[in-house]
């Protein structure tokens, strides 16, 4: 009976859907706000039915009704709870319900953050999130379905995989999904304008905060991905470009590059149709990722054709979703203004350049993850493109990207001049560079590549700081405290998050140019040493989970006779799909990490085991989290929150009657 | 507590520990085998290079690898023989091919033209701009309208 009501409210919610997808629109062509209002409240009956149908899947989870397909397909009795709950999206159907409740939480969240926007800007964005509603809930309905019998009942369910049996499970795909399904609110934003043909600095300023937002949930959420990665896989790794990783890349290369985009259409009114552009970029990437990691057709193209009804959807989804809204721009986007003019050498120039590199970048993530398929699915050979060419591509990719980066916060608006900002920026160059070549020195290990990434880093925080101390020496307010709290937070969110960019750098360049790595053959009793610390191996005991035994090895961590911590790497034998699991066990540390991992058990109690000091490892995620942080710091700027309180009055008349007439 | 006792116990042992034996009997072999492993593919896993997947049969190739190692082969007699074995699937840097060319020059490709863009673009925007100073009214009145120092007494 519940899932039915879960299969129920989904319905309705399509049908609220569809009256929210079209009224309001409609209502915003031809000026009717009894129609526009219809927005508000459909957005939010939306949601409650879609929090009911979610609500209604975890109760047959939690119940363990196995007359469920999906239930009986992704947990088990012997599951414990929260990874029951978890598994609500640990597989195809489910994700989709849970990329849905998010973006029914985000229309809510419009419907009520957008009273201070006109009337038929406001419909037009519901309205859109509306159809890519009517969209997600078609696919569910049809070809999806969740809520899905299974008759008779299944005795017992098949389990989830033992991979996602993790406190990262519960936590990553839902802030992941954030982040994506956050975008859809930037692309409704930029279809709104687009219909609307009221693409202003205003508009840039109303989305620039959402975008930023989702943003911030995206970075959480990729960093939380490869954090997993790196502690569950249990081989030591933090990054594979892996499809699946690739695929929540791409959207966040291009919402970065929509971020510093809006930052420009908001301040100087140019770069609109590119912002545009980059909102429906951001959102079909994420529409791609999605579908990318869940349709099956990264395993192999001829899986996604044995089903080819799910796989047809997407297609036709995607081509309705992206064509249409290029269609759409094409167009639009001629008739909007220029805005203010600058020279090439300027900062909306830099900007401009670092959101080329940066689409380049994401153009070749988006060709290394694609083109094995189209290879495969045009019978021309088998090719596997993996971490080497990536690596190869990206990095030239990026180091003019991260080298600008540290010069266009200081380059003038409109027109700068190059040999003033060399003069400006040569205290900073020398020192980083010669930091950069001197500390891999001092440290006995020089590369090119180590000291590369160094200079990198130490460059973003030097222009950082002559940044600094130039604002502060300008800033009116009196004492330092007071010039600093003068600085607007935007300003402190970007410095924030540019210093993120370099914690990670440092992070990456530390771990792949220092990290030291063993595999050797314990005894119980031996000892292995590995940068500076004593690893002495005390045996295995059997432990038992609740739906595992385990081998848990005892680790004895000491350094120069001082003892420094006990490390328990298990082996673990999940029983249903008797599926063995290698759980590393790590000490986590500031300057660097100890990772133990149980390989095969040899004979007499002996074990193959792999031991890994990481420095700095931990910077890659802090450095991940400083930047999600230093976007919500720039959300809290006074402007945005001014915003937020002048109630829809406060919008003159004069401007909303414009509006349709302006196209 | 427990633990004290557990150390007390092992103090002693800690004067005779043995240092524990690497895996690998020749560590320069080894050495090479990682170097070659992390760009080639164990072809039964997902997506999971040969160093570091623990399949069975990723172990059999690893000791392949190894033999072919110490019996002098180059490293590229050893990937040419897995390639003519598996084919191109197994090398993680696909090899450059007619097929593989936009693989490699896309994204370099894409920075060009992107470039070369933006550069005529903005030549021909900057044309533009001087000759119609357009929405210079309805830009003062939304920054009139948004921007807080208008509004600030």
């Amino acid at each position: 009976m519940i899932p039915e009501i879960g299969h129920y409210a989904l319905i309705l919610a399509l049908c609220v859907a569809v009256v929210q997808g079209s009224l309001p629109i409609y209502g915003a062509a031809v000026g009717n706000s009894a129609l526009m209002a219809v927005a508000k409240p459909a957005a939010r009956g939306q949601f409650l039915l879609v929090l009911l149908a979610f609500c209604c899947l975890g109760y047959a989870f939690a119940e363990k009704d196995f007359s469920v397909l999906y239930v009986a397909a992704t947990s088990n009795s012997q599951l414990p709870l929260q990874y029951r709950l978890a598994a609500i999206w640990g597989a195809h159907e489910g994700s989709l319900l849970l990329w849905m409740f998010i973006l029914s939480i985000w229309m809510v969240a419009v419907s009520f953050f957008s009273t201070h926007l006109p009337e038929a800007m406001r419909a037009r964005i519901l309205g859109v999130m509306g159809l890519v509603s009517v969209g997600f809930l078609l696919f569910m309905l049809t070809v999806s379905n969740p809520f899905e019998r299974l008759i008779p009942a299944a005795l017992d369910g098949r389990d989830l995989n033992p991979l996602l049996q993790d406190p990262g499970m519960v936590i990553h795909p839902p802030m992941l999904y954030m982040g994506y399904v956050g975008f859809s609110v930037a692309f409704a934003f930029a279809i709104a304008a687009l219909l609307g043909g009221n693409l202003d600095a205003a508009w840039a300023r109303w989305s620039r905060p959402w975008t930023t937002v989702a943003w911030c949930f995206l970075t959480v959420g990729v960093a939380m991905g490869s954090g997993w990665a790196y502690y569950e896989l249990g081989w030591g790794g933090w990054w594979f470009w892996d499809p699946v990783e690739n695929a929540s890349f791409m959207p966040w290369l291009a919402g970065t590059a929509l971020m510093h985009s809006l930052a420009v259409t908001d301040k100087r009114g140019g770069f609109k149709a590119w912002s545009v552009l980059l909102a429906i970029m951001a959102f079909s990437l994420s529409l791609l990722g999605t579908f990318l990691v869940r349709s099956g057709v990264l395993t192999s193209v001829h899986a996604f054709a044995t089903d080819p009804k799910r796989g047809l959807f997407i297609l036709v989804f995607l081509a309705v979703v992206i064509g249409g809204s290029l269609v759409l721009y094409a167009w639009r986007a001629p008739r909007v203004g220029l805005g203010g003019g600058f020279a090439i050498i300027s900062r909306e120039g830099m900007l401009l350049a670092n959101n080329v590199l940066l689409i380049a970048a994401l153009g070749s993530v988006l060709l290394g993850t694609l083109y094995p398929l189209f290879l495969d699915a045009l019978d021309l050979g088998k090719i596997s493109v993996g971490p080497p060419y990536f690596d190869t591509v990206f990095l030239p990719l990026m180091t003019p990207a991260i080298f600008l980066m540290g010069i266009g916060p200081l380059a003038q608006w409109k027109q700068a001049s190059l040999p003033a900002l060399a003069i400006r920026l040569r205290w900073a160059f020398g020192v980083s560079l010669v930091t950069a070549v001197a500390v891999p020195w001092l440290m006995g290990q020089w590369t090119p590549l180590i000291s590369l990434g160094l200079l990198l880093a130490f460059w973003i925080l030097a222009t950082i700081l002559v940044d600094l101390r130039e604002r502060l020496l300008q800033a009116e307010g009196g004492s330092i405290g007071g010039r600093v709290v003068a600085l607007p937070h935007a300003y402190w969110g970007m410095v924030l998050a540019h210093c993120g960019v370099a914690v990670f750098i440092l992070g990456v360049t530390m771990v792949k140019g220092f990290e030291v790595e063993r595999d050797v053959r314990m005894n119980v009793g031996e000892t292995a040493t590995l940068g500076g610390y004593s690893f002495r191996f005390d045996g295995t005991q059997q432990v038992n989970g609740p739906n595992y035994v385990a081998a848990r090895g005892t680790f004895h961590v000491s350094r120069d006779g001082h003892e420094v911590t006990m490390m328990y790497p298990e082996k673990r034998r999940y029983f249903v799909q008797n599926q063995t699991m290698t759980e590393a066990a790590i000490s986590p540390g500031l300057l660097r990490d100890l990772y133990v991992s149980l390989g095969e058990p040899i004979e007499g109690g002996a074990w193959s085991v792999r031991l890994y000091h990481k420095p700095f490892i931990d910077w890659i995620w802090g450095g991940c989290l400083v930047m999600a942080l230093g976007g919500v710091l720039a959300v809290s700027d006074r402007r945005y929150r001014l915003a937020w309180r002048r109630k829809e009055a406060a919008v003159p008349a004069a401007t909303q009657m414009a509006r349709p007439t302006v196209s | 507590m427990r633990w004290l006792w557990v150390l007390m116990l092992l103090l002693p042992s800690l004067a005779t520990a043995y240092e524990a034996q690497p895996l690998a009997a020749n560590p320069q072999a080894e050495a090479r085998l990682k170097a070659l492993a992390v760009e080639l593919r164990c072809l039964v896993c997902q997506n999971q290079t040969l160093a570091d997947s623990n399949a069975p049969l990723a172990e059999d190739l690893r000791r392949e690898v190894r033999e072919m190692i110490a019996k002098d082969m180059t490293d590229k007699e050893i990937i040419d023989f897995l390639v003519s074995r598996y084919g191109d699937f197994v090398l993680y840097r696909p090899p450059w091919k007619l097929t593989t060319t936009l693989l490699w020059v896309g994204p370099f490709l894409l920075l060009g033209v992107g470039a070369t863009g933006l550069v005529f673009a903005l030549r021909r925007r900057q044309k533009k701009v001087t000759d119609v100073i357009l929405s210079e009214a309805e830009h003062s009145r939304v920054m009139k309208l948004l921007s807080e120092r208008a509004n600030r007494p």
